[in-house]
């Protein structure tokens, strides 16, 4: 994996140095950089030559990061004072930048252009780039987790719509256990991953983090609902207590029927579309995520564009961010790789507009809602996975994994405490 | 007098590149890390200097709190002793084997022996785990035939880590046996004739001549192993990540990810330096028990 990553990249940064020693010579032309990262950066470059026909004066030197590598580089780049003008960065990174002093701030810019309308994006997927008030980045594509199934197996077990509800889909799983027997399941939650955990709990009204991010509030009554709803599944028998490693084909084994529901996101479409077998066509489709009483909540996931404030070229740089921001830019980024762009308006244009796997994801767009904006987000996201991953896999009760998992996130934020306080002191 | 003086200054000249070098890339950044670790250095210390505390060794009392460090010691541990003796073993028998006077196509075999040990980690790993995949793999197959039902090797608690030994012994077994099959060669025939006059079977020459002979070798091959294999680090990376229930987080691994994935850099530095101590230990001990049986 991590060798085949490094051969991308080697092989996508070749233009951008083939271009870079191109420009050299030219007077006038002012060139930035754009870092992207994995797929994203071996499309985009085909998005940046229309760019730079239409600003010759730009030129567009795009960098390819694997994503594998993307957090190091940044901070190391960071660190050493080489990050590019502009850059592609996942919104959960968001926060930790801002909070490096690395990103500069944009509502002036956004309120200024044409391009950019605020009202025009999905309100949780533009609140994931606001830290403190400050607006750092501008959505550039969208993922939220939401359900593949299999609508054959949903109708065998006496269902003809899917489930909205939580009590519906509980008694969908129990069904379509009922019928595809012992040695299928109706759900995989792969255990390795979090976002499936973090999705059941988002749909709640209690924060995940209490006292202004100060503190862990896994104890609360939302999670200990979304715990036990999650823990049930594997209890009952409707999903198999695996990770993703040991499933090794998800697709294949999707479309053999080993499960019947998928908690997945958007890049998955075109794989299920590429793999499933002739005469499947009309057998699964995608559905918004169940909430506790109807369509539920989801995670606020994607990548936004972000100018860094060392940059000598922002005004350029953000003339990129523009020109990607338009509807027309992302309907073509969305044919090129499948990933789902932020603005209403994009999702009125043909392209999407008829790609019936898509509306789940478009209706649940509008109920996306961010994690907690904390630099240390990611590790309190992998202890609460451990935590779960413990109660399914390790047989720990319930209450014992929350009240580890509270203790751990108040050790994970303590230097977050202390250095609020410290900065409330001056 | 003057003579020895200049032979001095010569000597010193010699080697002030090397002296240099070694300063320059080994003693500045271990000075560096242990600086490091006395101070709770993170992502808040690099975003703004006053975020920084020297916290003399409370990183290192705090770790022998964190029970991960514990659980990730012990699982280096049950790696080093299951995996090298494990691993010795395998030289071993393979090094007599090739050693054998009965043995054909030698230089073949000497070189798929070795073959592991040279192939990268991250493409045989993949392999290993197609091997060892629940429902499909080659292995769990195998074991169907003879009635043993499917083991989950990879995601068991209970087997992943001897399924990462394994792994690790195949991987590296290669590399001891051509150093022992040094070793044997070295070991003068007439001793062996010898014995076959006094009338010693096989084993009793292999009990009290090839290993008395190879013990010397034997102890560095040990001391090498073992301070390699407390750093394991490429083989849960790329296998297990850690998973499951943490059963395959090694030290080192640890330390990557407080300081690489989480950017705790004062904390990581202090896990580098536990571990130092933990392995110079080890291989002290060994040694000091060579040096009783004479070997050193």
């Amino acid at each position: 994996m991590r060798a085949v990553s490094l051969l991308s990249m080697l092989l996508s940064t070749l233009p951008a140095l083939l271009l870079a020693a191109c420009s050299r010579g030219e007077g006038g032309v002012t060139a930035i950089s754009f870092w992207a990262m994995g797929k994203e950066a071996e499309v985009v470059a085909e998005l940046v030559r229309d760019f730079e026909r239409e600003h010759p004066d730009i030129r567009v030197e795009v960098q390819a990061v694997p994503m594998t590598a993307a957090h190091e580089k940044l901070l190391t780049a960071y660190a050493a004072g080489a990050l590019p003008d502009i850059c592609q960065l996942g919104n959960t990174w968001i926060p930790e930048f801002a909070m490096l002093g690395a990103l500069e701030p944009l509502q002036a810019r956004v309120d200024a252009s044409p391009v950019i309308d605020q009202g025009d994006y999905f309100a949780g997927i533009w609140d994931t780039n606001v830290v403190d008030g400050v607006l750092y980045g501008v959505p550039w594509y969208v993922d939220t987790r939401l359900l593949f199934y299999r609508k054959d197996i949903l109708s065998a077990a006496g269902f003809e719509r899917p489930p909205e509800t939580w009590a519906e889909w509980e008694a969908a799983m129990a069904a379509i256990k009922r019928v595809v027997g012992p040695d299928r399941y109706a759900i995989l939650l792969p255990v390795n991953e979090f976002e499936q955990q973090l999705s059941l709990a988002l749909q709640q009204d209690d924060p995940l983090l209490r006292d202004g991010d100060r503190y862990g509030n896994f104890r609360s009554p939302g999670f200990r609902r979304a715990l036990a709803f999650y823990a049930r599944m594997f209890e009952q028998g409707w999903a198999p207590p695996v990770s993703e490693t040991e499933i090794s084909n998800v697709w294949d084994e999707f479309f053999r029927g080993y499960y019947a529901f998928y908690l997945s996101g958007p890049w998955n479409i075109r794989e299920f579309r590429r793999r499933q077998p002739p005469g499947m066509e009309d057998a699964w489709g995608t559905m918004p995520l169940p909430g506790p009483d109807g369509p539920g909540a989801g995670i606020a996931g994607g990548a936004s564009l972000v100018l860094f404030r060392s940059s000598p070229r922002k005004d350029a740089a953000w003339k990129l961010v523009e020109y990607l921001s338009r509807p027309g830019v992302q309907e073509r980024f969305h044919a090129l790789i499948g990933n789902l762009p932020p603005r209403r308006s994009t999702w009125e244009r043909p392209g999407l507009r008829d790609d019936t796997l898509a509306k789940a994801f478009r209706s649940q767009l509008e109920r996306v809602r961010p994690v907690p904006k904390v630099m240390e987000w990611e590790r309190i996201a992998q202890e609460m996975r451990l935590a779960t991953e413990r109660v399914v896999r390790g047989g720990v009760p319930q209450e014992q994994a929350l009240a580890g998992l509270d203790a751990k996130v108040d050790a994970v934020l303590a230097k977050r405490r202390w250095v609020l306080e410290r900065e409330g002191r001056e | 007098m003057i003579a020895g003086h200049a032979a001095r200054i010569a000597g010193w000249m010699f080697a002030a590149p090397a002296l240099l070098v070694l300063l320059v890339f080994f003693g500045l950044p271990v000075a560096a890390a242990l600086a490091l670790s006395l101070t709770d250095f993170d992502l808040y210390a690099l975003a703004d200097v006053r975020n920084l505390r020297p916290v003399g060794l409370d990183n290192y009392l705090e770790l022998l709190r964190t029970p991960l460090f514990w659980k990730a010691l012990g699982n280096t541990v049950y790696f080093v002793a299951a995996g090298v003796p494990l691993s010795i073993g395998l030289s071993l028998a393979a090094a007599l084997l090739l050693h054998a006077k009965a043995a054909r196509f030698r230089p073949l075999f000497r070189t798929a022996l070795f073959a592991p040990v040279v192939t990268t980690v991250v493409a045989v790993a993949v392999i290993w785990r197609y091997l060892f995949h629940t429902s499909y793999g080659l292995v769990n197959w195998a074991l169907g035939l003879v009635g043993i039902s499917p083991v989950d090797w990879l995601g068991d608690p209970r087997w992943a880590m001897p399924t990462i030994i394994l792994f690790a012994a195949w991987k590296n077994f290669g590399y001891n046996m051509v150093i022992l099959l040094a070793g044997l060669q070295a070991i003068p025939e007439e001793l062996y004739e010898a014995a076959r006059i006094d009338g010693a079977s096989r084993w009793r020459q292999f009990l009290h001549i090839t290993l008395p002979q190879l013990g010397p070798v034997l102890l560095v091959v040990a001391v090498i192993t073992v301070s390699g294999y407390f750093q394991l680090f490429a083989e849960p990376y790329v296998m297990t990540r850690g998973d499951p229930l943490q059963s395959t987080v090694s030290v080192l691994y640890f330390m990557y990810e407080e300081g690489f994935r989480w950017w705790n850099l004062g904390r990581a530095s202090a896990v580098a330096f536990l571990l130092f101590l933990v392995i110079l230990a080890a291989t002290t001990l060994l040694l000091r028990l060579g040096r009783r049986r004479g070997l050193v």
